[in-house]
């Protein structure tokens, strides 16, 4: 059993004083999460947790932390230069988990976008798209994930009209100021109605030479027939500890694409599950972590076929080099009623330094008898003939090491549709991956 | 013919793969300007003396030595031994997943170039040498968008292998069974490639186990390569007998003791 930690007095004071400024559906909502998180508290205790196996959040859990809070001294041009950026996107800015209104732009004709806190403050009863918020979320499943609702007042809701074709990214920011000790509960609705199409990119990034804690949530409702394409960029310092939580239910005939981007953070966690919920709907995971110095990344990224003629494919890589260590943990899971389902899951890493380690524990769990499934996980190095091709037509070692280490991870950087952000992904992996020599 | 300088000269090879000697003393001159080639059948040995003389790790050199314009090469790096003007292509080309073969091809062509004292290629002048190689090969187009032979067609990535060629331009040519498993089309498009790229200061190694690519190609002299040593060598009417009486012939005149 997982142990119960002590909700920190920071915890109880702050929760005290967002609930004491509050009423209507959102302090009862808070107060029923705050219930559910003081049972079953945050994971540190991993004997029998096997979602948390490789991952110690004691160092989360010891700290007290404090409701973030954004002293106004934030830039635009600094939000702009951590983080990908376009003009022409519809970019949505956050410092420390609230949201900046003069930063942001409007929704679309088609699209709806407002900020959690402006658009069910008090109001009475609580309306459709707000009634979402944690509809497929199970908290009782997650501590972080209770203690995100606990202190859910700010976030962002999109809705995408049935219909609705849009080629306008819409790209999310959350900045992380650096403020010692803060903790910032970012919160994420994407709701995309009947037949339509939006691509979003949920941006982590920030962050100072002191701990601080993210710990958000982000759940995607994909209509029938509607296709989400979802980008997520962690990109913190080195201090920082980042948990996010993503919840996505895919409808009949719909298609889920995400790629997902892990640079940097101290100890970053991506919990990812995607419920395949009707007949033939699909997903398309991939990503692409590059962990150095003393960094932990834990990608558990889940797949659940409920519904028969689901296609799915997970494909993660990762990098991993100094004492930096990665966990892929990954299960699809094919129920009974999910027959013809089509799916392919894999981890490949790339380990450069000996101190690096990786735990990759992809799993199948499959219980209709009519489908194709296969996986796999490779840890390892680029073999000889690999280097030799290349050398042989007088690339030397280091620079066939470079080709081949961006090669690997520009497989993933280069499925990104969105020029500006594929150019983006490229220029700060590129300019961080280490000089090697693969030697044999 | 007149008398070249020796571009390649090997001298009582003994080399081994995985602790097993597979190359038991080859002698070999190859002048510039000249084409050999060199055949024999499977587990002769013709393979690896071309990834010997290429430099592939794990084929060991015990004894004897490879001149490459009069130095001895056995110790270079195999990126070196390039740079000098040594080319091999492959039998099996390997796959660079993520690698776009533009990019290899560009760093290629431009690590070679700094070998020679030249600048980088500029982008524009790169695509226009790029585009004329790859319409001589026949290759399609977008494969020079994709990562370097992946999916490609067995034939492709021989076509692929011809485009280097073209492409590196160098001294000594090498072809490990390029021959094998291709198409009609696809050997016509090889052996053109072979033809375009000989002249007077450029050798061709031509290894295959068919005399059909020798309908194109024309060597100058054929080597036949039986259980590591050259037992034969003639001109290109050895490589016509060879077609006509198979290699049990060579064996059976060995074993008989009339080999001339």
């Amino acid at each position: 059993m997982v142990q119960i930690q002590p909700v920190s007095s920071q915890f109880s004071s702050d929760f005290r004083l967002l609930q004491g400024k509050s009423e209507g559906w959102l302090k009862r909502f808070r107060a029923s999460a705050m219930d559910i998180f003081e049972e079953v508290g945050l994971p540190t205790a991993r004997k029998g947790n096997e979602k948390w196996k490789y991952t110690n959040v004691a160092p989360v859990a010891r700290l007290n932390f404090e409701l973030a809070r954004n002293d106004g001294s934030v830039s635009l041009s600094e939000i702009k230069s951590s983080a990908p950026w376009c003009d022409s996107w519809i970019n949505i800015v956050f410092v420390n988990g609230i949201f900046i209104d003069e930063f942001s732009d409007r929704g679309i004709e088609g699209i709806s976008i407002s900020n959690i806190a402006e658009n069910s403050n008090l109001k009475e009863p609580r309306d459709q798209l707000t009634k979402k918020i944690g509809a497929i979320t199970d908290i009782y499943d997650e501590g972080f994930a209770a203690l995100n609702t606990s202190f859910l007042s700010d976030g962002i809701v999109i809705s995408v009209e049935s219909g609705v074709e849009s080629d306008t990214p819409i790209n999310i920011i959350f900045f992380n100021s650096g403020v010692p000790n803060q903790v910032a509960h970012p919160r994420v609705l994407i709701s995309a109605s009947q037949n339509s199409s939006v691509s979003i990119i949920e941006n982590y990034v920030g962050g100072g030479a002191d701990p601080t804690l993210t710990n958000s949530v982000c759940e995607i409702l994909v209509g029938v027939g509607a296709t989400v394409t979802h980008y997520r960029l962690l990109d913190e310092s080195e201090d920082s500890y980042d948990v996010g939580y993503g919840r996505v239910r895919v409808s009949e005939g719909a298609r889920f694409e995400s790629r997902s981007f892990f640079k940097g953070a101290n100890i970053g966690r991506y919990d990812l599950n995607v419920l395949i919920d009707g007949d033939g709907g699909s997903c398309n995971l991939q990503g692409l972590y590059f962990t150095s110095g003393s960094q932990h990344m834990d990608n558990f990224i889940n797949i659940d076929h409920a519904k028969p003629n689901g296609v799915s494919n997970l494909f993660y890589k990762g990098i991993l080099d100094g004492r930096s260590r990665a966990v892929f943990g990954g299960t699809v899971l094919v129920r009974r009623e999910a027959q013809k389902t089509d799916s392919i899951q894999s981890d490949k890493n790339l380990i450069l330094s000996p101190h690096a380690e990786i735990d990759s524990k992809p799993a199948l769990f499959i219980y209709a008898d009519d489908v194709k499934c296969a996986h796999g996980a490779t840890a390892g190095n680029i073999d000889e003939d690999t280097v030799f091709y290349m050398r042989s037509r007088g690339v030397d070692l280091e620079t066939a090491s470079r080709l081949l280490i961006y090669g690997f991870a520009g497989e993933i950087i280069e499925t990104v549709e969105i020029e500006t952000l594929r150019e983006y992904l490229q220029n700060i992996f590129l300019s961080s991956l280490p000089s090697y020599k693969f030697e044999f | 013919m007149p008398d070249n300088k020796n571009l390649l000269e090997i001298r009582d090879l003994h080399a081994s793969v995985d602790e097993t000697e597979i190359l038991k003393g080859i002698d070999l001159t190859v002048k510039a300007g000249e084409v050999h080639a060199i055949m024999g059948p499977n587990g002769s040995g013709k393979s690896t003396l071309a990834n010997v003389i290429a430099g592939r790790p794990g084929y060991l050199v015990d004894s004897g030595e490879i001149l490459y314009k009069g130095s001895n090469i056995v110790s270079s790096e195999p990126d070196v031994r390039a740079r000098s003007g040594i080319f091999l292509a492959f039998q099996y080309p390997v796959e660079l997943p993520g690698v776009r073969t533009w990019q290899f091809l560009k760093t290629a062509v431009d690590s070679i170039r700094k070998e020679r004292g030249e600048q980088e290629m500029g982008v524009r002048d790169f695509d226009r040498l790029l585009e004329e190689k790859r319409s001589l090969v026949e290759m399609d187009p977008d494969l020079v968008k994709r990562s370097v032979n992946e999916g490609f067609s067995g034939g492709e990535k021989k076509r692929n292998e011809i485009l280097q060629l073209a492409l590196l331009d160098p001294e000594l040519a090498m072809l490990d069974e390029t021959d094998s498993g291709l198409d009609i089309d696809a050997l016509r498009i090889v052996a053109e490639g072979v033809n375009n790229f000989k002249g007077p200061s450029k050798s061709v190694l031509l290894v295959t186990h068919y005399q059909r690519i020798l309908d194109y190609i024309t060597p100058d002299k054929v080597h036949v390569l039986v259980d590591g040593r050259i037992v034969k060598s003639g001109g290109s009417e050895l490589a016509m007998e060879l077609e006509e009486k198979g290699y049990d012939w060579i064996r059976k005149s060995l074993e008989s003791g009339v080999d001339s």
